[in-house]
């Protein structure tokens, strides 16, 4: 090897911020999905498509700013952000309405009526937005790279996605472990007829928390757009492992999906400078497998009696 | 004797549809379809093996697969492997750089056939392998994951990422497997072209039979003891097990007896379509593979070969007449069908067509078939059900 230990280190710091940014996309989506999935045992698998909607409604504001309000520019991301966190949030409410509220009782069925949802979703892009990927006008405070030292580049995309994760996860967890509402949203979950009893609205419940994960995705979409550029099936294409890193987590524990999403996003990420790229994905998937033949629960488990 | 004929038939009622069935597909098809149809046809009743084997461990087992393209395409990789091999003797591969190995592995400066290819020179290895891998391979997932009691919604998961990575693997390999365009050009079967109209008609009939016999077996295991336990582990697992009954195993071998079912229907897909590759066998494709089941009906076996055939008809002619449109009937028709019609077609038939024909409905003390919608009374399957 006439690699020097110093560029070693470089190429491994390179690597590992490059996971970090898949681990950022990971956990977003992952933090939805796990509230859906593991506060509510629903499985939604048009969750990529929410977050399709919010990398579009991210590439639609920014349309909008650069033709109409060129001056807005270095701002319209902010925006652009909540506005994806709403659009995702309200679909997502009026989904749960009208399909999963008449299906708790069957999970599997959740699974496939979702499954069409997301093929319905997938073609309605292609028929509206076209089937060319599209990447909105990134502001120039993001673009450009950060270099530390000489031979270490790291792209301010990335730093502001790793900022962005960070605030949404922090956002969540107050939410759900230190607010009101998130105190509801865990009381109708471990014991629905009880909380139904002092008085909470627990249907209201469900759709706000179905409401919540679909926006987290959609954040994660508008994230998406400073890393890649959007398709139809942008969404899909994390879907898979999406739901193993919320499996592998520990459904129903934060720590444990943050734990997942980043050695899942690590290990992919650095096995590939090393190995080819589906070499690496293989062996991660296969490794996340092995480990849940041998323990189900995930890693983080919370003991419930059940 | 006339009790056995009662198990495989499934009473005068099921045997009235099973002759129905028979006549359809070995009469009428190929009495009123032209060759190519035909074809079509029998390579639309492949994936009815496919929705049997669903019919068997989600309908009535509660095992929701996500992964029966894995063993569709072993089936159908085995075959297939044999056929290329045939295909690529020394003659017909002379002006490769070496000759005797399948030219795509040639194309990917594969030097040497590897040792995985070297058994499916022999034909009854081939077949061998048909049966025995996927049952292995349902073996060891099942094994592992119901005797840890893994949930039918984590089971679903991690049977797609098992399938994810198969695909993976196969695309990534190309010189191995023929990556995403598959093992292609396949010709012969010990000498006997596979490509003209005679073979056809006679792989159009070997298929339709095995499919019938597959019919035959599965009406014979789901009404043995073990196909009453595994409804009744579907709707309450735990009484199940605080009875006494080794649940995991249950679980297991109607989980086998898919994958086989599976296996069974791929090998003969590669025979009658001529081709084997991911795009038939991947996450979406597998997941299509359960429409068929709910389609049908999930507690019909002969729904499913129903559910099968309409639709993959409907796939041929909208994907080609309004390519657009398809995607949106094939969403709706997955949240129609299970919003709806969680019982398919057969559901229609038992509430509407049924009544028809038969009066009485408690004839004998036979009581009406189990239906999905039934579970009314059910407790919460999850946590998070309302009530």
């Amino acid at each position: 090897m006439d690699i020097s230990f110093a560029e070693f280190g470089a190429i491994f710091a390179m690597q590992g911020f490059n996971g970090l940014s898949v681990f950022c996309v990971l956990l977003l989506m992952a933090l939805g999905l796990a509230i859906i999935f593991g506060q509510m045992g629903v499985i939604n698998m048009a969750h990529g498509e929410f977050l399709t909607i919010g990398a579009y409604t991210t590439f639609f504001i920014s349309t909008l700013t650069e033709n109409y309000f060129p001056q807005l520019l270095p701002y319209y991301f902010i925006i652009a952000i909540v506005a994806a966190f709403l659009t995702s949030g309200i679909i997502g409410y009026m989904v749960e309405r009208l399909m999963i509220s008449r299906l708790y009782q069957r999970p599997l069925d959740t699974l496939l009526a979702t499954w069409g949802l997301s093929l319905i979703m997938q073609q309605l892009f292609r028929s509206v937005f076209g089937p060319k990927e599209v990447s909105p006008t990134l502001p120039d405070w993001l673009m450009g790279s950060y270099q530390p030292t000489e031979s270490i580049d790291i792209p301010i995309n990335g730093l502001f996605l790793v900022g962005v994760t960070l605030t949404v996860t922090a956002f969540v967890y107050f939410l759900i472990y230190r607010s009101r509402w998130g105190l509801q949203l865990r009381a109708t979950n471990q014991n629905r007829f009880m909380s139904g009893a002092v008085g909470i609205n627990t249907k209201r419940v469900d759709s706000l928390t179905f409401a919540l994960g679909c926006g987290l995705a959609g954040i994660a979409g508008a994230a998406f757009t400073t890393i890649g550029s959007t398709g139809p099936t942008a969404g899909s294409l994390y879907i898979v492992d999406t739901f193993l890193v919320v499996v592998f987590g520990g459904a129903a524990s934060l720590l444990g999906t943050i734990a997942s999403a980043f050695s899942i996003a690590q290990a992919q990420s650095l096995l590939e400078f090393f190995l080819s790229g589906s070499i690496a994905k293989v062996i991660t998937l296969a490794t996340v497998i092995i480990i849940l033949m041998l323990r189900p629960q995930g890693l983080f488990s919370i003991k419930v009696r059940k | 004797m006339k009790n056995l004929m009662n198990v495989l038939l499934g009473g005068k009622e099921g045997a009235i549809g099973l002759m129905i069935l028979a006549i359809i597909i070995l009469l009428l098809m190929p009495m009123f379809l032209d060759v190519f149809r035909l074809n079509l046809m029998g390579k639309y009743l492949t994936f009815a093996f496919v929705a049997v084997g669903l019919v068997l461990c989600w309908g009535h087992g509660g095992i929701l697969s996500l992964g029966q393209g894995i063993f569709f395409g072993i089936g159908g990789y085995c075959m297939a492997m044999f056929l290329k091999l045939e295909a690529s003797d020394m003659q017909s591969t002379a002006a490769q750089t070496t000759p005797g190995i399948p030219d795509f592995m040639d194309w990917n400066q594969v030097t040497s056939l590897p040792m995985l290819w070297e058994p499916f020179h022999s034909f009854s290895f081939t077949l061998f392998a048909i049966i025995v891998i996927p049952i292995l391979l349902a073996f060891i997932i099942g094994f592992a994951m119901f005797t840890r009691r893994v949930g039918d919604v984590y089971f679903s998961i991690i049977m797609q990422a098992i399938v994810a990575i198969l695909t993976i693997l196969i695309i990534g390999q190309q010189g191995f497997t023929g990556g995403i365009n598959g093992i292609t050009d396949l010709k012969t079967l010990h000498d006997w072209d596979i490509r003209t109209d005679e073979a056809k008609y006679v792989l159009y009939y070997i298929n339709a039979l095995l499919l019938l016999a597959v019919i035959m077996i599965s009406r014979f295991v789901l009404s043995s003891k073990l196909g009453r336990l595994l409804s009744a582990m579907r709707d309450k697992e735990e009484r199940v097990r605080f009875s006494g009954y080794d649940v995991a195993m249950y679980k297991v071998f109607i989980f086998c007896f898919a994958a086989v079912v599976s296996s069974i229907g791929g090998a003969m897909f590669t025979l009658q379509v001529g081709f084997m590759s991911p795009t038939i066998i991947g996450i979406v494709p597998s997941i299509e593979m359960v429409i068929l089941a709910a389609v049908g009906g999930r507690l019909s076996l002969i729904g499913a070969v129903y559910g099968a055939v309409l639709v993959n008809l409907g796939k041929t002619y909208f994907s080609e007449a309004f390519p657009e449109l398809w995607l949106f009937l094939l969403g709706g028709l997955f949240i129609f069908v299970v919003m709806f019609l969680p019982d398919g077609l057969a559901g229609v038939y038992q509430k509407y067509v049924r009544p028809l024909f038969i009066k009485n409905k408690t004839v004998n003390g036979a009581t009406p078939p189990p239906t999905i919608d039934s579970d009314e009374n059910k407790e919460p399957v999850m946590k998070g059900g309302v009530k």
